[in-house]
């Protein structure tokens, strides 16, 4: 009990000082420019969250959370495209192409404000939950699921890229003007969005905070350590994996959503399959089962993204590489698990060592 | 009638070019359970392997011929490098394993792209290579490139050599016992590590050679590995693993269900029709169309 009332005032700290730090500290101390960076850098660390969820704890290695960032992006974008055109006219890529004189059918419900929005959270999850029902279902999983999920990102954006007439092709969604009314060029507006983001992305954490530490937690932790036992007590590991997928689904589709009125462009660039597997990487170099390392894992990453790409684009693409080598093969806990590890290391390395000499003496 | 043969052909050749990058896969992944996510930078090292081959050599069919033994060593010796830096470290952990080498990967593609230069570089195919065979004269002909004829020649040779080793030599035996079970092998007096370090300089020697094939039918890129790789590990999961036989059957089966799909719809339509109709053949074999008879539960 002691423990447990431990554990919670500890995370009740943390919050309270990340709620400082994001809606005090940061907009003080940041210019609107790198303020906008940061609320970029925050919706990478969303779909973090939802990472961690399904692979951290289910052990699901989910390579294709571009897929729903995407769909979540493409909702909002194009709630957002129609508002910019305003009654009766079309979105101007589509004027540009002249292919389409009246807006597509599937285009069309998302004028409505109520139902982009939903879309936004509840597309994603509801592709997720149609590939995950077939999926787990039959017990396709490990690297098979990795792989399938991979494809699925490969296969959305490819699919994206060839209907340039109604979804921009290569060039995506861009130039989009309005956020609900708010005009996205004035700077306060622009901090509104941060705003919003740096909530939304607090409210994730509590949501996955309060699932982690439920009974749904143990289970799905107990999933990924011991599919068959957990079969073998009674429960369906099936759901189980369901639940942590779709979950993280609507968390990478509301992170889209935001990130558009924060950077005024969704495209297929930013969903293939190597901007999904970049969201993997800030969730594995933070650490993968913890929340606060994932998270700050995904924003570090992001930001050495931004800082080295520009001056040493070669240099990133290599720093890239070796920090998944890394942190995948030498501290799979992640830098979360860096302490843990040196504690360990220096209780043991005299014992160790011992054990060394007595092998050479034999 | 000329239509659907045609498209068949181009399925078949299609299919040919999945069956060697995919035949490589089947072995590190049967073998190890490792996925090699760097074996599309070793299909491109054996291109890359064609292209400085070509500049020294200046007969084109002779230097394509050098480069078919030349790239599987040097895919090989890549491979076997990654094993023994790496993933040897990495057994139990299959699905960091991918990651891992999925870094590795980006690490190959910026050397390229430091060596070669971003732009995609070409290579000349012999003059065997570049016509066409016809096979239906007349007003509506029915022709066959011949580069996708070789191709298809060099994948059979591919399958026919490597389950031949598998079969008949001790090395072969090696690797079948290992698959089949680990624990008994190693316990049999195998050194499992040195087998899976031989299976996994073959499995790369064979990403060198479809390397090598693929210069007749594209340009050479230091991404030119990630585009074909998904195709090629769908064609394990589809096929399953520890079995040849299911990769060759479902590289050619997806390879015409993609040319047929194409022709009927658009390309980026055929790729999300074709994953679905995986998904959906998953649900029938989530294993795979042939897989290894075990009593254990995973």
């Amino acid at each position: 009990m002691n423990l447990l009332k431990g554990r919670s005032a500890r995370a009740w700290t943390g919050f309270a000082g990340a709620a400082v730090a994001l809606f005090a500290v940061a907009p003080a101390a940041l210019s609107d420019f790198r303020l906008g960076l940061l609320a970029k850098y925050l919706c990478m660390a969303m779909v973090a969250v939802g990472i961690c969820l399904a692979w951290g704890r289910g052990g699901l290695l989910t390579l294709g959370q571009g897929v729903f960032f995407g769909l979540g992006g493409y909702a909002m974008a194009m709630h957002l495209k129609i508002a910019d055109a305003g009654p009766g006219n079309l979105p101007d890529f589509m004027q540009l192409y002249g292919t389409a004189t009246e807006l597509p059918w599937w285009w069309r419900p998302f004028g409505n404000p109520v139902f982009a929005l939903a879309a936004t959270v509840l597309l994603p999850m509801a592709v997720a939950a149609l590939l995950g029902l077939f999926v787990f279902r039959r017990r396709v999983k490990g690297a098979y699921f990795a792989i399938l999920s991979q494809a699925l990102a490969s296969a959305f954006a490819i699919w994206l890229v060839g209907q340039q007439a109604t979804t921009g092709g290569t060039n995506g969604l861009t130039d989009i003007q309005g956020f609900f009314g708010y005009a996205l060029d004035d700077p306060v507006n622009q901090r509104m969005v941060y705003f919003v983001i740096a909530a939304a992305l607090l409210l994730l954490i509590a949501l996955a905070r309060q699932l982690i530490h439920s009974r749904y937690g143990e289970l799905l932790v107990a999933v990924r350590d011991s599919e068959e036992r957990v079969r073998f007590l009674g429960y369906d590991p099936a759901n189980v994996k369901l639940v942590a997928y779709v979950v993280a689904a609507g968390m990478a589709g509301l992170a889209g959503a935001l990130f558009v009125p924060a950077v005024g462009i969704i495209s297929p660039a930013l969903i293939g399959i190597v901007p999904s597997i970049e969201f993997v990487i800030g969730a594995a170099v933070g650490g993968r089962a913890s929340l606060v390392g994932a998270v700050l894992g995904a924003i570090a990453v992001a930001w050495a993204k931004t800082a080295l790409s520009e001056e040493f684009p070669a240099g990133w693409t290599y720093f890239q590489g070796l920090l998944f080598v890394v942190a995948l093969a030498f501290l799979p806990g992640g830098l979360a698990s860096l302490a843990k590890v040196l504690r360990r290391r220096g209780a043991t390395a005299p014992a160790k060592a011992a054990v060394v000499t007595v092998g050479e003496a034999a | 009638m000329t239509v659907i043969l045609g498209q068949t052909f181009t399925g078949i050749s299609i299919g040919a070019v999945l069956l060697l990058i995919a035949l490589g896969l089947s072995l590190t992944f049967g073998q190890m359970n490792v996925i090699n996510m760097a074996h599309g930078e070793f299909i491109m090292a054996g291109a890359y392997t064609t292209y400085v081959l070509q500049k020294s050599i200046s007969s084109a069919g002779i230097s394509l011929i050098v480069a078919l033994p030349v790239a599987f060593l040097v895919s090989g010796a890549l491979g076997a490098l990654l094993e023994w830096l790496l993933i040897r470290r990495l057994y139990l952990r299959p699905l960091d394993t991918l990651l891992v080498t999925w870094g590795v990967s980006l690490m190959l593609q910026q050397l390229a792209r430091d060596i070669f230069g971003a732009p995609n570089v070409q290579t000349r195919a012999p003059d065997a290579l570049t016509g066409n065979i016809t096979v239906i004269g007349g007003a509506d002909p029915l022709t066959f490139a011949t580069s996708r004829l070789f191709i298809l020649g060099l994948a059979i040779a591919a399958v026919v050599a490597l389950s031949l080793t598998l079969r008949l030599t001790p090395l072969g035996r090696r690797i079948r016992a290992v698959v089949q079970n680990r624990d008994l092998a190693e316990v049999s007096g195998i050194s499992t590590a040195r087998v899976d370090r031989t299976a996994f300089f073959i499995g790369s020697g064979l990403a060198g050679v479809a390397g090598v094939a693929l210069t007749l039918v594209g340009p050479i890129g230091p991404t030119m590995g990630t585009n074909v790789i998904i195709d090629a590990f769908l064609v394990i999961v589809v096929g399953g693993i520890g079995r040849l036989r299911g990769s060759v059957i479902v590289a050619f089966v997806l390879g015409v269900l993609q040319a047929v799909l194409e022709y009927s719809t658009t390309v980026s339509v055929a790729k999300v029709l074709v994953l679905v109709a995986i998904v959906a053949f998953l649900q029938w074999r989530p294993q795979g169309l042939y897989t290894l008879r075990t009593r254990s539960l995973v």
